[in-house]
């Protein structure tokens, strides 16, 4: 089945505090039609995040599917407060590489 | 409610931060809005400002961004709002920024203006009290509720403000507001319902403005931005020639920094934008109806940010370009805190790696195990209570790099390569200890609004 990175599809992917204590991940688009195929190719999902990260699913705290924004959004518990001695990124807002190259079937 | 409309001015989503850029700030400032409103801080900084008491932004940048305001504000004699002061919002912070305006007063001869201010630093005591009386000091984002023990180890507090102290001060007369440490969207709210704005809009008017440009794009921080808001809507427009609010760009901000894009939580209530409705109103501007306001029952809880200090901190950095090394990096680390074991032994100390070219980004995070890099870069981080055990335990673990005693190494004069010689002393190393609530039975109680005269 033919494939697209999902860096191909989305406008914006970002990841950022919220809080002190998650990180929050965002996956935009700029149409609804990108926003529509990745939604329904159901690829993205708690179990799927969890993986791709190596995490417990409970540390997945909220997974929304944002209609009104085009946007894929899921957050996760930091293992410490952002800023704690031995975290590498107190703003949160490099963790979001991994999702570039998810491949959507198309 | 005397105006159809309000329109508030935000020209930095986080003020001082890195400059406010002035062209977009001139146009917004030439259409002559009602209100010009900033916040100033953020927890995302880490706990050390708040524990240190100090800004990470320069002065030099806090006072130019607000130089820009109170020009503007003075000369159309509107308003300017200011909220979580230099970063923290703490108290040195707050006077810090008052000061600010009344020299900038001075160097610019302006007439008398009354200016607002409140602190937003909470007494360790009057937490405790509260405690001993039975009161719950609630845990935020699955943390657990505060304990006597934590609170003691707690450096400093601050609580966040709702609209209740800036409406007060706007009842007082207040022609400038300083404010100590606030909820984003109350610098904007809080003037739309002293206007006589529904709570709805005016709420929402905060969640769109606070990070200035962030809701435009192309991307493109510390750009202006204006908000229109009457009573059945909010109108947000870009200032910058080159960027535009769009339904995109505008929807997507409301999901910024938080865990979920649809609730918005403050002292007294929750933004509801599940329902929301966008439109491009014209080019450069969305319209959004229909967010509802959730007030809370009961008392207002209002929330507390508290950091604890670690220890003294050092950092230490070090390049490794041998290949063999780099396969054997996690063993070279191994032996490095080995030897700092048998000075230090286990505890009283913290040792930590970052090893870029790896996963010094993100740690366990990271989904690419095999490490691709020709070089890696290591940074040592210790810690401790004290200074000089902080800097022997980082120094060794940095020049244990430098000897690292792998059985087949080729390059017998040093393993690593560094930069300076040297271990560097960094701003003692802090914890968030609350990201917590606490019940209150006046909104007020917390922050104490006073009002002077400055100008001549």
């Amino acid at each position: 089945m033919k494939t697209i990175k999902l860096v191909d599809l989305a406008k914006t992917i970002r990841s950022k505090n919220a809080g002190t204590d998650r990180i929050t991940f965002d996956i935009i688009f700029r149409d609804k039609e990108n926003y529509e195929l990745v939604k329904n190719s159901k690829i993205l999902n708690k179990k799927f995040i969890a993986e791709l990260y190596n995490i417990d699913i409970d540390r997945i705290t909220d997974f929304v599917e944002f209609d009104p924004g085009f946007a894929i959004k899921f957050t996760i518990k930091r293992l410490q407060p952002s800023g704690s001695p031995g975290e590498g990124d107190v703003f949160g807002c490099q963790q979001y590489p991994p999702l570039l190259d998810i491949e959507i079937p198309v | 409610m005397n105006k159809k409309e309000l329109r508030i001015l935000c020209p930095n989503g986080h003020l001082g931060f890195s400059p406010t850029k002035e062209e977009s700030f001139w146009i917004g400032a030439k259409t002559k809005p009602d209100y010009y409103c900033s916040d100033s801080g953020s927890d995302d900084i880490g706990p050390g400002p708040l524990g240190e008491d100090k800004s990470v932004s320069l002065y030099v940048w806090q006072k130019h961004d607000l130089e820009l305001m109170l020009l503007a504000s003075r000369e159309q004699n509107v308003p300017m709002i200011i909220g979580s002061a230099g970063d923290t919002g703490t108290n040195s912070r707050v006077d810090m920024y008052v000061q600010i305006i009344k020299d900038l007063a001075k160097e610019h001869n302006l007439p008398k203006f009354k200016l607002a201010y409140f602190y937003s630093e909470v007494d360790k005591e009057y937490l405790r009290k509260k405690m001993e009386s039975g009161s719950i000091i609630e845990g935020l984002d699955s943390r657990t509720n505060l304990t006597l023990e934590e609170l003691d180890s707690t450096q400093r507090i601050v609580a966040v403000a709702g609209v209740h102290p800036y409406i007060k001060a706007l009842e007082m007369g207040a022609d400038v507001i300083i404010g100590g440490r606030s909820s984003d969207i109350a610098i904007f709210a809080a003037p739309a319902i002293y206007e006589g704005f529904p709570e709805n809009v005016s709420y929402y008017a905060g969640k769109v403005l606070e990070c200035a440009s962030f809701c435009a794009e192309p991307y493109g921080a510390k750009e202006s931005i204006i908000g229109t808001i009457t009573k059945d809507d909010v109108k947000v427009t870009a200032m910058a020639p080159w960027q535009r609010c769009t339904v995109a760009s505008v929807a997507g901000h409301a999901m910024y920094e938080r865990s979920n894009p649809y609730y918005e939580y403050f002292a007294g209530g929750m933004l509801d934008m599940s329902e929301c409705v966008y439109e491009q109103f014209d080019e450069k501007t969305t319209r959004i109806t229909n967010p509802k306001y959730i007030p809370i029952e009961g008392k207002i809880k209002v929330k507390l940010e508290g950091s604890t200090k670690i220890g003294e901190m050092y950092i230490g950095i070090a390049g490794i370009r041998d290949p063999y090394t780099i396969k054997n990096i996690d063993k070279v680390i191994e032996l490095a805190r080995d030897q700092v074991k048998e000075k230090f032994g286990d505890k009283g100390y913290e040792l930590h790696y970052r090893i870029y070219g790896k996963n010094g980004v993100m740690g366990d995070l990271e989904p690419v195990k095999e490490i691709k890099s020709h070089e890696l870069c290591i940074v040592v981080q210790g810690i401790a209570p004290e200074k000089e055990v902080a800097e022997e335990v980082t120094m060794t673990g940095l020049r244990q790099l430098f000897y690292a005693r792998l059985p087949e190494v080729k390059g017998t004069a040093g393993t690593a390569a560094f930069i300076v010689d040297e271990v560097l002393r960094a701003t003692p190393a802090y914890r968030w200890s609350l990201n917590h609530t606490v019940e209150v039975d006046d909104p007020l109680e917390l922050f104490d609004v006073k009002l002077i005269e400055i100008g001549e």
